[in-house]
């Protein structure tokens, strides 16, 4: 597609499904190819964007309290919170595998929240970044978010696997649960954001140069 | 009675769903692709004979992932004692309390929404690929396909092995069973599938269902 100056559907007066891209006159209520709701703007996006961003919060939270994992040996109970399962790992000559479960249970679900929250804010006001800065931020927040799943699968595997009645048992913990939602509560707020809007701003710099010139 | 007219489409024109930005559409060749100039989100990602390949792919994942459910998947043996597992029992691991929610989800996440995918991917592109008309529901089904994708984790589930298995290696033997090896080869397929398809071809084939007389 050509590179020229961009003109967005809305300045066009039209409107394009976000499904299917197949483009209407704005005012169409309903995509006629997919049915999707056809909206110029998704004004609500932000307050769902935010309502599972805290829901996604609450429940991270006792993820990282109770405990994830109860290893069972023949003297030993042990119960494992993730932060502390991974430093077992790094002291057990493991440290690239912790360095994975860090990643993916801590650096990911925090760097979500601060980049979805960035990203909720900059929309309401001016912003240092660049637009694609931004785009390049949601695109990898969304592509990212369902990696954090990793943990609860590894738990899920382990506790499956290690049974050998007296010998050694691993069970899930509590912190499972809530960790498995903070993930879907997250991915829910990231899906939520009408990424239209980072690009509204531009627009929005534009008209008003043109109109100082 | 003007105004009693549904609205019409315009379909020289493709607004990115991303940034909003709007073209005039041009169709690239099979093998390129029409990325949005402002966001460089792929908008059309033709390729020849791709409905005939996603439909041998989407076979050969329904196989696999009947057959890598059955197996033995991991089997773990510790002084004489050993235990088999299936992906099945993985998934239905969190088998008490409250933590029967979490089993139904994980063996949603990576046994049924793939499986169910794939199946809804058949149904509509089979008679597409035939040149007959979409079959009845075809679009609810591509949406709903759509709508599951992010909730396909597969191949996320491979990488979670991996990392359970060095967790285990010191303390205990582990051997692979046959599903293991299915599921390596299934995780490429998902993905593979995933990206032969282009979303607007698709939508496209599927407008034969309002108008039955198709231009070219
Ligand atoms: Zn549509
Ligand atoms: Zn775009």
């Amino acid at each position: 597609m050509s590179d020229a100056t961009i003109i967005t559907a809305r300045e066009m007066g039209v409107v394009g499904c976000r499904r299917c891209t197949q483009v209407w006159p704005q005012g169409t209520e309903t995509c006629g190819r997919c049915g999707k709701r056809l909206q110029l703007r998704d004004h609500k996006s932000l307050q769902r964007v935010w309502a599972w961003w805290i829901v996604g919060m609450m429940c991270y939270i006792p993820a990282n309290m109770y405990p994830m994992l109860r290893t069972r040996t023949l003297f030993t109970v042990q119960q494992d919170t993730i932060v502390g399962g991974a430093i077992e790992l790094f002291t057990h000559g493991a440290p690239f595998v912790a360095a994975i479960i860090l990643f993916a249970s801590v650096v990911i679900p925090l760097g979500k929240f601060f980049a979805i929250a960035y990203l909720a804010i900059s929309v309401q006001r001016r912003s240092v970044a660049s637009f694609e800065q931004r785009h390049l931020l949601y695109e990898v927040v969304e592509y990212i978010g369902r990696w954090s799943m990793i943990d609860i699968f590894v738990v899920a595997i382990l506790s499956s696997l290690v049974q050998l009645r007296t010998l050694a048992a691993i069970d899930p913990g509590p912190a499972s649960l809530f960790f498995a939602l903070s993930v879907i509560f997250t991915m829910l707020s990231a899906q939520s954001f009408d990424s239209r809007l980072i690009w509204d701003v531009q627009s929005r710099d534009k008209g008003e140069a043109q109109r100082g010139h | 009675m003007e105004s009693r007219l549904p609205p019409q489409p315009l379909p020289d024109l493709i607004v990115c769903p991303q940034c909003d930005a709007a073209y005039k559409l041009t169709r690239p060749e099979h093998g390129e692709r029409a990325v949005c100039a402002r966001c460089h989100t792929a908008l059309i990602t033709p390729r020849s004979k791709a409905g005939l390949q996603i439909i041998a792919v989407s076979i050969a994942i329904v196989v696999l992932v009947i057959a890598a459910t059955v197996f033995p998947f991991l089997t773990i043996k510790v002084a004489g004692t050993q235990n088999s597992v299936s992906i099945l029992d993985a998934a239905l691991a969190f088998s008490d309390g409250p933590l029967i929610a979490l089993s139904l989800s994980t063996a949603a996440l990576i046994i049924f929404i793939p499986l169910l995918r794939v199946l809804l991917a058949l149904y509509v592109l089979i008679p597409v690929v035939l040149d007959r008309m979409p079959a009845k529901g075809s679009r609810k089904a591509f949406r709903l396909s759509e709508a599951l994708r992010p909730w396909s984790m597969a191949e996320i589930f491979a990488i979670g092995c991996a990392v359970a298995l060095v967790k285990i290696t010191d303390l205990a033997d582990v051997s692979f069973g046959p599903a293991f090896w299915m599921f390596a080869i299934l995780v490429v397929l998902v993905v593979a599938q995933d990206n032969f398809m282009c979303r607007w071809t698709v939508w496209k084939s599927l407008d034969g269902l309002r108008k039955p007389e198709r231009e070219t």
